[in-house]
């Protein structure tokens, strides 16, 4: 299957790894991955802070961008909500029928990276091996507005290696909410704190999730605390493999600790 | 004058939460309780096999009514005026305090009792009547807490949410001179009751607020759980209810869905222990003179922006707050309003037109816990997205901000444009990088790196290895 990968902007940007570890493990189950150049930005951070306009310019670049894409898969559950719930809104808007229908045409083929593994490939083990203690954190847009819970567990479970232990009160936010982290630093902050009270709870070493947007946030307190507990994308973990873990600790991208890092062949 | 309590001059939403959350006490105390209620709500709620059909109900009843206000208030205004009682009509808080004031000193009463009403606390009330030489009792628990210690209500159910016992027998303690009162639960409500009892007894002039205002019967119902609210309503001679316009329900049947929804919701039990229903007034039953007063204070406001209008469906249960992990951390008096939490983050501002509280849409990392238990089913998020929208096309966001989207939105506006901007944010951070980390950021990204390191821009991103790998 041809699958056109929406890297996001800040995975470009900041987390690359996640990008690298998804094209891996959708090329070793032998699919076919496209990166479409022209790609930017969802609108999501302009939309939810009330720049609509500018929102609106972006989800028409999106639009045009991935036009005749049969199937996008997006690792971020953030952007793929923004997407599926907020798009047909920002049609509605604009109150063009040619744009209502191309979103229509867009939102059914877009999916979240667990997702389109689980429920749109039917794969649960992907032949990862990642010999490690992992915990989840459920971004709020994938438990409330994409109800992607199961499949990241599902991923997980199957990985050779890998324990996997329950968060506790893993339906409360992490308290990253795009500008709210810095709008509202402070009460951001506190509720950062309980999460990683919660995530050091489950004495696992790594803390995984379907949103890097959720594990930056997560993984700079984690790091300022100077906590042994590293944040890792889904995808990083699935792309690792007996004897290639680790393999690109020390080119790897920096932040991520070396040996605990997914990896794999390219 | 359109108000909404104290809420005009209340601190911006940050600020006060930054000192809430400096006061472990009080967030000991937000959290215990909200936890309680929300794992009652939880329980309850799971055992209805209909619930999200009761919340479609509920919603479309909530909504058709918002369509046909007009038609359901004159209809209330009838049937409650031929049942004997008297209608008035407040456009604003000042209006509706008067119209009070004046029933009161046309029989030359001197006192109310009231039951617990977040309407009056809105209009600022008891403030009024004080002015006026009118003593207002406050006769539910909460409320009479709130009244002796001259503090705000942190919590649309719960309004002393905010204190534990200990602090509620110091205050009893002090207030009604019971230097060896107990700390049992007992101990507090038996006092509470010698307090109040005298003035259920005594006082001529009764006062509530409604949760449902019935068309097609005008009546009125409030909901609660102490029985001072079944005194308030039957004892006195006279009786006044504040009641927002909002708060119609067109049919006696509709009581169905929302005697359901609303205790589950709020206390997480399945049927308030009281119920009053009241019609009009009934000769040598009951109070012998009733009066409504409906106030607007900003509700038509908010019904005229179609986007938003839904915020006048709630029935005030406060169950989004006890979901949202903002008013956990914070507790209600951050939000500078009566109405606080996710809803009062929605509401505030709406009744003031957006003249005040504009920090509160903000006061969200819309993760939507409050739009999930919401028994109405208040796309709350959305709402708060819309607001912020409002905020920045009609009152113009912070400089500073404006500056950051545009300078995104450019960068983001063509993929050359993002290639140049990462490799420019790769220079700008030199200064400020250690082992591929940002912990000391200056500006706006400080309020990120006082307590989060951030990840530096790696040498190579994404699109860039892309590139390099697949197509070099």
């Amino acid at each position: 299957m041809l699958i056109s990968l929406f890297i996001t902007c800040y995975n470009d940007t900041l987390f690359p790894e996640t990008g690298k570890a998804v094209v891996r493990v959708l090329e070793r189950l032998g699919h076919e991955v496209e990166f479409r150049a022209a790609q930017t930005c969802c609108g999501q951070m302009h939309y939810n802070s009330g720049y609509a306009a500018d929102a609106r310019s972006m989800m028409r670049l999106f639009l045009r961008v991935f036009d005749g894409a049969d199937v996008i898969c997006i690792p971020s559950s953030s952007c793929v909500a923004m997407i599926r719930e907020h798009y047909p809104k920002i049609a509605d808007d604009i109150g063009d029928a040619a744009i209502r229908q191309q979103v229509e045409a867009l939102v059914p083929r877009v999916y979240e990276f667990s997702e389109l593994l689980v429920d749109k490939l039917r794969v649960t083990d992907v032949g990862a091996y990642y010999p490690h203690t992992v915990t989840l954190h459920t971004p709020c847009h994938a438990l409330r507005a994409l109800h992607v819970r199961e499949q990241p567990i599902r991923l997980l479970r199957s990985v050779r290696g890998l324990q996997l232990v329950d968060l506790p009160r893993s339906d409360e936010c992490c308290g990253f909410g795009g500008t709210f982290a810095l709008k509202n630093a402070d009460v951001s902050v506190a509720m950062m704190a309980d999460k990683i009270g919660c995530i050091h709870e489950t004495k696992a070493e790594i803390c995984a999730a379907t949103d890097n947007s959720c594990l930056m946030h997560i993984d700079g307190g984690l790091r300022r605390q100077q906590s042994n507990v590293r944040c890792l994308h889904i995808a990083e973990i699935l792309a690792g493999r007996e004897g290639r873990e680790g393999r690109e600790g020390q080119e790897g991208q920096e932040g991520r600790q070396e040996g605990l890092k997914g990896s794999g062949d390219v | 004058m359109i108000r909404v309590g104290d809420a005009a001059r209340a601190p911006e939403f940050p600020d006060a939460a930054r000192r809430a959350l400096g006061n472990a006490q009080l967030r000991r105390n937000v959290r215990h309780a909200t936890e309680v209620i929300r794992n009652k709500r939880a329980a309850v709620v799971g055992e209805m096999a209909d619930w999200q059909a009761l919340r479609d109900a509920a919603h479309e009843i909530k909504d058709h009514v918002l369509t046909y206000l007009a038609v359901y208030l004159e209809q209330f205004e009838e049937n409650c005026t031929r049942a004997g009682g008297q209608v008035h009509w407040a456009r604003d808080a000042d209006e509706a305090n008067a119209i009070v004031i004046d029933i009161v000193r046309r029989h030359s009463e001197r006192e109310i009792i009231k039951v617990k009403t977040m309407t009056s606390d809105e209009t600022r009330l008891n403030a009024a009547l004080e002015a006026a030489g009118i003593a207002p009792y406050e006769t539910d628990l909460a409320d009479l807490i709130i009244q002796l210690g001259h503090d705000q209500p942190s919590h649309i159910v719960v309004p002393a949410l905010h204190k534990n016992r200990t602090e509620i027998r110091e205050l009893f303690q002090r207030t009604m001179k019971l230097e060896t009162l107990g700390p049992d639960p007992q101990d507090l409500t038996g006092a509470a009751r010698t307090f109040l009892r005298e003035k259920f007894l005594r006082v001529n002039v009764g006062f509530s607020g409604a949760n449902f205002a019935i068309a097609d019967t005008g009546s009125v119902c409030v909901v609660e759980s102490e029985g001072n609210g079944r005194m308030c309503v039957t004892l006195p001679e006279i009786l006044i209810t504040l009641v927002g316009v909002e708060k119609i329900i067109p049919s006696f049947l509709d009581l169905e869905v929302f005697l359901q929804v609303l205790p589950r919701s709020a206390t997480g039990e399945r049927m308030n222990p009281y119920n009053s229903i009241w019609t009009g007034v009934r000769r040598g039953d009951g109070p012998q003179e009733f009066h409504v007063v409906l106030l607007d204070n900003g509700r038509t406001n908010v019904l005229a922006d179609e986007k938003s209008r839904e915020t006048l469906d709630c029935i005030r249960c406060g169950a989004c707050l006890n979901a949202c992990p903002v008013y956990r951390q914070t507790g209600g008096h951050a939000y500078g309003s009566i109405y606080s939490g996710p809803i009062g983050a929605i509401l505030t501002p709406q009744l003031q037109s957006l003249e005040h509280s504009t920090s509160l849409p903000y006061a969200s990392s819309l993760c939507g816990a409050c739009y999930e238990v919401c028994p109405v089913k208040i796309n709350i998020p959305d709402i708060l997205i819309h607001l912020r929208r409002k905020i920045v096309e009609e009152k113009g966001a912070p400089l500073g901000e404006r500056m950051a989207m545009k300078a995104a939105a450019f960068a983001l506006n063509g993929s050359s444009r993002l290639s140049i901007a990462q490799t420019l944010a790769r220079i700008a951070q030199r200064p400020f990088e250690h082992d591929g980390r940002l912990t000391n950021l200056p500006g706006p990204l400080a309020a990120w790196t006082v307590a989060r390191d951030l990840p530096a821009v790696p040498a190579e991103s994404f699109r860039e290895w892309w590139k390099r790998e697949r197509e070099g």
